[in-house]
């Protein structure tokens, strides 16, 4: 049963002409783009003013409040002249953005290279209606394109020319609907976060720590400083995770899959099918005890240099951050029709291969099927790294002093993903000769296929409950 | 061993080795970087008196004949192989590498020579592909001989391209 949703009415409310208009980004941006810089500023001059009651009695202001007015001053003029020069279109396939005013900037982003569109509403600018729509482009020295800030109403139409434009559609091509297909509970994901063994062994720790004072209280002065530290660091780390994957929600629309996150900033992103250069199934130590998994995205990125761009890096493609393995499961089924990360029982290393990797050989297993190259690995956290064959740019068969003298070998199948790539480590050196035969002929076979990508939502069948 | 690994990856096709200027080339490079060091401790052994600091370029030339070898080594692993659809690299004497590329995965193709390759008329020809970890790079090759192949692979690569 293959039910097609009516398209949504919204051809009427695209009030953007797409033509060789060049728009402005919203007035307000400059205050969104440099809030936090702005809130930093007037907490500095706040404080160090409030520091020196004297200076209030002298004759004249203070130097450094003049100092900080000046600042705020020269970085509102600053914001004014960026937002002036300014503008954007899209057009001839291309996003077009020009910035800069000594050194006028040009950036051309073709439409049909983009990646992923994301929708991202900071605190401030949730409070001014305002968002940021971002691009992913792929291929090297290409910039990620943003257009900070829209409208919270412009934003999601933008996307959806954008996409469409991507898809090679027409233009006034509305919006597909989004079928939801999970929603993380806060419940669970909390727990979940809390369960990371990287967030679990300094809890631990400071639990021993404080059993280890209790007992001699002597050493009180000397740990508690660097308990108190380790317990602030992975607490921040855990209300950071939380804060970016709160109420999360997937859902799936014709163009791709769409995810919805944050607590105090709201990501809207959109992964289109077809760029998922891989996947991955993350079940750490202790998620383990209770079913849980991940599951991870990679897309096709150039290398981070900027600070902008790190923090586009950030967006770190979870595409669930906890869920039941069947859920989980499920949903990769989603994104990759038929891929089944459970090992066939010859999935695994020769024996001798214990000697090269002793600690990571329990979970150490590859195999590949029609579509799909899977690689799992992992010492503590096991990590299934699945990537599709029309992705594989190149194989590569690898083996050290060691792994001859064992007469193993480690392949690798490298994609445009920028974060992992598929790596059958320690095979025996036959089976690692045919699997690099085998790899590249089907990855070969493969790119002549049409895309296996399903062309739009189909029914639920219901997850498993979590 | 590890030849044979290679041929069972290549198969039926034919593996091309660097040419042997190549190899000359390296030994250049190892002569001017060891023989500097070599008089310099020759020179100290006998301005020094001291019967130990004979031992000094004895050391030095023990090291760079076992610099010679491993050298020599990496030369004779070179190799790569042209087939209908993917190029074949191999190199590596201790960490034994082979890398195949298809050719619809090029995104593009670098000409390069140093110095010493230009002196001795060689150049390096590496393919690019979107994933950053694909290391296809032959060096070593006449430079007729590097840019027949850049040629022959941007024309078949082009008839076989396919996106991301």
């Amino acid at each position: 049963m293959n039910v097609t949703p009516p398209p949504m009415p919204m051809a009427a409310a695209l009030p953007l002409e797409v033509g060789e208009t060049w728009r402005r980004l919203h007035p307000l941006s400059p205050i969104v783009r440099f809030g936090r810089v702005l809130i930093g500023v007037l907490g500095v001059a706040v404080a160090s003013i409030a520091e020196q009651p004297g200076l209030r009695h002298d004759k004249g202001l203070p130097i450094s409040l003049i100092v900080y007015v000046g600042l705020l001053v020269l970085g509102g003029i600053g914001g004014v002249i960026s937002w002036l020069v300014t503008r954007w279109r899209i057009a001839d396939g291309n996003l077009q953005i020009e910035t800069g005013f000594i050194r006028r900037q040009s950036l051309r982003i073709p439409l049909a290279r983009i990646q992923a569109v994301d929708v991202i509403s900071p605190l401030l600018g949730r409070f001014l209606g305002l968002a940021e729509v971002r691009v992913v482009s792929a291929g090297r020295g290409a910039e990620h394109g943003r257009l900070a800030y829209l409208t919270a109403a412009q934003a999601p139409v933008v996307r959806a020319r954008l996409l469409a434009l991507a898809h090679g559609l027409e233009v006034g091509t509305p919006e597909p609907v989004a079928l939801p297909l999970l929603h993380i509970q806060n419940g669970l994901l909390l727990p979940a976060l809390l369960m990371r063994s990287h967030v679990l062994t300094p809890i631990l720790i400071a639990i021993a720590a404080v059993a280890a004072i209790a007992a001699a209280p002597v050493i009180a002065p000397g740990v508690l400083g660097s308990v108190v530290t380790i317990l602030v660091v992975s607490g921040l780390g855990v209300a950071r995770a939380f804060n970016e994957d709160f109420d999360f929600a997937i859902s799936e629309a014709g163009d791709g899959v769409r995810l919805d996150r944050g607590l105090l900033q709201r990501r809207h992103e959109t992964i289109p099918y077809g760029r998922i250069q891989a996947v991955r199934v993350l079940e750490p130590l202790f998620w383990r005890a209770f079913g849980w998994a991940r599951l991870e995205v990679d897309v096709a990125r150039q290398s981070v240099s900027r600070e902008a761009d790190r923090d586009a890096q950030q967006v770190a493609r979870t595409l669930i951050p906890v869920a039941t393995r069947d859920q989980a499961l499920w949903l990769l089924a989603r994104v990759m029709p038929d891929a089944h990360p459970n090992p066939p029982p010859d999935a695994g290393p020769p024996a001798r291969a214990r000697l090269k990797a002793p600690l990571s050989f329990h979970f150490l297993a590859a195999w590949f099927g029609q579509r799909y190259v899977y690689a799992r690995t992992g010492r503590v956290q096991v990590s299934t790294i699945i990537v599709p064959l029309v992705k594989v740019q190149s194989v590569r068969y690898k083996s050290g002093p060691l792994q001859r003298a064992l007469h193993i070998a480690t392949v690798d199948i490298d994609t445009a993903g920028r974060r992992w790539q598929g790596s059958a480590r320690c095979r025996d050196e036959q089976e690692a000769i045919e699997m690099v035969h085998h790899i590249s002929e089907r990855a070969r076979l493969s790119r002549r296929l049409p895309p296996p990508i399903p062309a739009g939502p189909a029914p639920l069948p219901a997850p498993a409950p979590g | 061993m590890t030849t044979a690994v290679t041929r069972q990856i290549i198969g039926a096709g034919e593996l091309k080795r660097l040419s042997p200027r190549f190899w000359l080339a390296r030994q250049t490079e190892l002569a001017i970087f060891w023989g500097p060091v070599f008089i310099a401790t020759l020179v100290i052994a006998l301005v020094v008196h001291v019967s130990a600091a004979v031992l000094l370029p004895v050391v030095v030339a023990l090291i760079a004949g076992v610099a010679w070898f491993v050298e020599r080594g990496r030369y004779r692993a070179w190799g790569y192989a042209e087939r209908e659809d993917d190029l074949i690299v191999t190199r590596g004497l201790l960490f034994r590498h082979v890398s195949v590329v298809p050719y619809g995965r090029m995104q593009f193709i670098d000409v390069t020579a140093g110095p010493i390759d230009r002196a001795f008329g060689l150049a390096t020809v590496q393919l690019h592909t979107a994933a950053a970890a694909t290391d296809a790079r032959i060096p070593g090759l006449t430079r007729p001989e590097a840019d027949a192949l850049r040629d022959r692979l941007a024309l078949v690569g082009e008839a076989k391209a396919t996106g991301l």
